[in-house]
């Protein structure tokens, strides 16, 4: 009963200094908005990430060379990757569905007069499903293309964009070096990746890549799919045991779990997040200590209204009560007005620009969260000081 | 016997400036029983607002003891002593102290809030009290709007509201001219015919008058208590 009394005062206390309310509340709604925008951003780039890694395909292994020999490497650093592992890997596990060899090379194609760098590729088949991969327009190539080692390329969205603005590619011929190569296909769009695009690319058979263009049975990685997510780490850890007997040596090749890499990358990404907050929770506390500074201002203008409201039977909670809203109603009106407003900024960022944001429950709870501490801490001093005054010496003041 | 409202023993409140000592009140024993219209006099710094805001459970004595209605103060709490001041003692101020902020009836409306009067019985009250007063077509004025004279009507129906038992005024007519003291001084009286006990602090002989006994400090100390035949303004003062 009193104690909705004590916060309508307040509330009308606040409302009769509506300049002054707005500016102090500035600071908190700067500093809430900063950080629900910095987390938006953050989130956005974790979830951004996520899902690049998780589009690479599903529950995947690779192997990738080593960096050498820990007993002295050979010359010219790196062990290779050849085909011949490929028999390797397929025996180490029951629970592989499926294996997908990637020879990867940057070169430069061109169409008519324009020109440009892209990763060529060599794989087999199967290498578009497990990569989650699919065919736009035309087709992929057959098992005849690839015991031919036909030049039939498959070119990546982007690439389609770039070299063939009004032609469909399909059909037409593209050059890698000198070598014409007919293009049969082409690409769904996949959108863009933490590590590049993933869309500029093109795909020939892993024989024509091998024997035509590099000249050996080098691998780049091996992408080793698993029948169930369950079964990843089995099939990791049988994988890497097949490849230590193989080797010998752990540092001749390189064997990665997706599930790791995710957990990395989202670590990584975590991290950036509570930096970003972090930066700008440093913004939330300036505002706090601007209410502070408001509400110690305001103590000691109205030293006289405590004296009085005291004289008249106000108790000491009471006048703290009283003191303690008007902060916490400043930094709470901000703090709303504050996630209202980094909401606003950061669907107009998402929209403007192609970063995604995500604004989640827990940094908007958290924000409000704080800016009721920011109130009640910072507010804290003040109210305590005003309680705490002397009825006649408050009265006497001038 | 009628029985004590104040009854003061030995009070005294000690300042130290430095080395040097002021003795506020020296040594204070005064008994006013219920229902008396008193005023207190006495020369500038003779400790007469000190006595009243002890009084008021407003200060603390150093030492002796005060009993206010039979109560002795100097053992209450804090809480206790608010608790007091809202209830049982009504306080009127030379300086009015109205919250500009407020409109009369919302700073009438004061001593209801810490009373835990509900919203809505509130306002019937304030509003009665200031009719009384002769404020009734000026409850939505704010402070600066209003005369001294209404100011401290204002004030002293603030004071009123929770119908406490004891009104203390310190230099209620302090910054009245002579027409708006007799008003005021009209309300006291008719405020003691129903019983209140009213202690009030002048310096004007001609306001004193209009009470039924002076008392005289100097230095801290009481040197003069005397009842006088009390001057009736009678009734109809208030427009
Ligand atoms: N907070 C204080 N610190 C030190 N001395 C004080 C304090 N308050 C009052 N005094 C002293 O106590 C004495 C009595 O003061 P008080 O205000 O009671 O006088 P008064 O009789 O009300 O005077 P006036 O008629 O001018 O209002 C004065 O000498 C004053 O200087
Ligand atoms: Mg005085």
């Amino acid at each position: 009963m009193k104690a909705i009394e004590i916060l309508i005062m307040a509330l009308r206390n606040l409302s009769g200094n509506k300049i002054r309310s707005l500016l102090t509340m500035l600071g908190v709604i700067i500093g809430v908005a900063a950080v629900i925008v910095m987390v938006a951003l953050g989130e956005g780039a974790q979830r951004k990430v996520t899902e690049n890694i998780t589009a690479m395909g599903s529950n995947l292994v690779m192997v990738f060379p080593g960096r050498g020999s820990s007993r002295g490497g050979s010359f010219g650093g790196g062990v290779q990757l050849t085909n011949s592992i490929l028999s390797v890997i397929e025996d180490a596990s029951f629970h592989i569905k499926t294996i997908a060899p990637e020879v990867r090379r940057n070169f430069v194609v061109s169409y008519g007069d324009s020109s440009m760098q892209t990763s060529v590729i060599g794989c087999t088949l199967d290498y578009i499903t497990l990569r989650n991969y699919q065919i736009a327009d035309g087709r992929f190539f057959d098992e005849t293309e690839i015991n031919a080692r036909s030049r039939v390329a498959v070119i990546g969205s982007y690439l389609a964009d770039e070299l063939f603005s009004n032609t469909d590619p399909v059909g037409e011929f593209i050059k890698i070096g000198v070598f014409r190569y007919e293009i049969i296909g082409v690409l769904k769009e996949k959108g863009q990746s933490g590590f590049g695009n993933s869309d500029d690319l093109l795909l020939i058979p892993l024989t024509t890549m091998q024997q035509r263009i590099m000249g050996n049975q080098r691998l780049s990685t091996v992408y080793i799919q698993a029948d169930s997510a369950e079964n990843v780490n089995k099939v990791y850890n049988q994988v890497y045991e097949a490849l230590l007997e193989e080797f010998q040596d752990e540092e001749k090749f390189n064997i990665r779990n997706q599930a790791e890499i995710l957990e990395t990358v989202q670590e990584t990404s975590k991290t950036f997040t509570l930096l970003l907050g972090g930066i700008a929770a440093v913004s939330l506390l300036v505002g706090g200590i601007g209410i502070m500074n408001i509400m110690l201002v305001s103590v000691t203008e109205r030293i006289k209204e405590i004296g009085l409201r005291k004289a008249i039977g106000a108790t000491k909670l009471e006048i703290l009560s009283m003191f303690l809203i008007e902060a916490v109603g400043l930094s709470v009106t901000g703090g709303l007005i504050g996630i209202g407003l980094g909401w606003g900024v950061s669907s107009v960022v998402s929209r403007v620009t192609d970063w995604t944001t995500v604004i989640s429950p827990e940094s908007i709870l958290i924000s409000f969260g704080f800016s009721i501490m920011v109130g009640l801490f910072f507010g804290g001093y003040p109210a305590y000081k005003a309680a705490g005054l002397h009825p006649i010496e408050a009265l006497r003041h001038e | 016997m009628t029985k004590a409202m104040i009854k003061t023993e030995a009070l005294y409140k000690i300042y130290h400036m430095g080395d040097a000592e002021v003795r506020a009140l020296d040594g204070v024993s005064l008994t006013v029983t219920e229902g008396e219209m008193v005023a207190i006099m006495g020369p500038s710094g003779s400790g007469k607002s000190t006595f009243m805001n002890t009084l008021g459970c407003l200060d603390q004595p150093t030492s002796g003891s005060y009993q206010l209605d039979g109560e002795e103060t100097s053992k209450l709490s804090e809480k206790e002593k608010a608790r007091l001041r809202n209830q049982k003692i009504g306080f009127v101020f030379q300086s009015f102290n109205l919250l500009p902020n407020l409109t009369a009836i919302q700073n009438v409306e004061l001593p209801l809030i810490y009373a835990g009067v509900p919203a809505s019985k509130r306002q019937k009250i304030a509003l009665e009290a200031m009719e009384r007063l002769g404020l009734g077509n000026r409850i939505h004025h704010k402070p600066r709007e209003l005369s001294g004279g209404q100011q401290q009507r204002v004030a002293i129906a603030r004071a009123l509201v929770n119908r406490p038992r004891l009104l203390l005024a310190d230099e209620p007519t302090g910054n009245l001219d002579t027409k708006s003291s007799r008003e005021i001084m009209a309300v006291f009286q008719e405020l003691h015919r129903n019983g209140i006990t009213i202690v009030l602090v002048t310096h004007e002989e001609d306001i004193a008058a209009y009470t039924e006994r002076i008392v005289r400090f100097t230095d801290g100390k009481i040197v003069d208590d005397r009842r006088i035949e009390q001057k009736v303004i009678g009734e109809g003062v208030l427009v």
